[in-house]
């Protein structure tokens, strides 16, 4: 089992992704130049959070014309694992592994705090060490974290239980005051059509230690180290 | 040589958040026939003159990286 963290010119989260995977779960992981052309090896690859490329022109929008990106989506295609971070989902939608858009957040600030999170799938190789409707306490950090997409395509993720994660206050209620950016449905995550690629606007890495205030982001990376151990027998 | 003037919106159907604080600041400042503020961008390309089919090729560019048209509607303008 390998993971691999891409790095972009302005990635800032790369180094809590790999720390989380090398120490806390005792997994070996590599970064991953953007301007490499093979994701060969790699059982899951974390697109981490940051500013990549200065968030020129629209986030995620030159990074996912970095040349590491075309093994990305072939690794993804191929249905092995991917999963985006803050500016990693906004690379995944740009590169359309995902469906959606992120846009400004509806009170344009940028919000960096902790939210909480009720997992609405766990039945996914993500977030198979959760429980459906458990409430995960992980930070935000992001100004253009609003979750948009076409009414077809929100019916779809419905319907095929592909929204993960939501945006509820600690209770597991979906308020209007719970969602941090104006995502529509609270959306905070959600999964491609095979469920091996997604992307999340929290950070799981930054809540993964008692120490950070919050260990909750843990099950993430607990799902998907069980999931590759089961993929692997 | 050719230039393109590339106009990038938001689409209609999308809140443009920024778009409305600035229609808030207009009206703070007394101007209050404004009815609605939309912010989109605006790309400026100098192309070679021997291009072939420019048209054809900023559209591409526009579909491809200049605009997500998950999110935008864009229009653009050749002048010769």
């Amino acid at each position: 089992m390998k993971f691999g963290v891409i790095r972009f010119p302005g990635s800032n989260c790369d180094q809590d992704a790999y720390h989380v995977i090398k120490d806390s779960m005792g997994k070996p992981v590599d970064y991953v130049w953007h301007q490499e052309t093979s994701v060969r090896g790699y059982d899951c690859i974390i697109l981490p959070g940051g500013f990549s490329y200065g968030d020129y022109l629209r986030t995620g929008a030159i990074a996912r014309f970095s040349p590491v990106m075309d093994s990305v989506i072939e690794h993804a295609r191929v249905g092995r694992f991917v999963i985006g971070i803050c500016n990693g989902f906004q690379v995944l939608c740009e590169a359309h592994l995902l469906p959606g858009a992120l846009v400004r957040n509806k009170g344009l600030k940028f919000v960096c705090k902790q939210v909480h999170l009720r997992v609405e799938n766990a039945e996914t190789p993500w977030t198979r060490s959760a429980k459906r409707g458990q409430v995960l306490k992980v930070p935000v950090a992001h100004g253009e974290g609003c979750y948009v997409a076409d009414q077809e395509t929100l019916c779809e993720l419905k319907t095929s239980d592909r929204i993960l994660l939501r945006y509820c206050d600690p209770a597991g209620r979906f308020t209007h005051a719970a969602n941090p950016n104006g995502s529509v449905d609270n959306i905070a995550g959600i999964a491609n059509e095979s469920f091996n690629v997604i992307g999340m606007m929290p950070h799981p890495e930054r809540a993964s230690e008692r120490i950070l205030g919050s260990s909750d982001g843990r099950v993430i990376f607990e799902s998907i180290v069980t999931s590759l151990l089961v993929a692997a027998k | 040589m050719p230039q393109v003037k590339v106009y990038v919106t938001l689409k209609p159907t999308l809140l443009d958040a920024q778009g409305r604080v600035v229609h808030n600041a207009l009206e703070s400042l007394g101007y209050n026939s404004v009815e609605q503020v939309r912010i989109g961008k605006y790309v400026e390309l100098q192309v070679a003159d021997d291009t072939p089919d420019i048209e054809g090729k900023v559209k591409e560019m526009c579909d491809r990286l200049l605009a997500n048209p998950v999110i935008e509607n864009y229009r653009f303008e050749v002048i010769a």
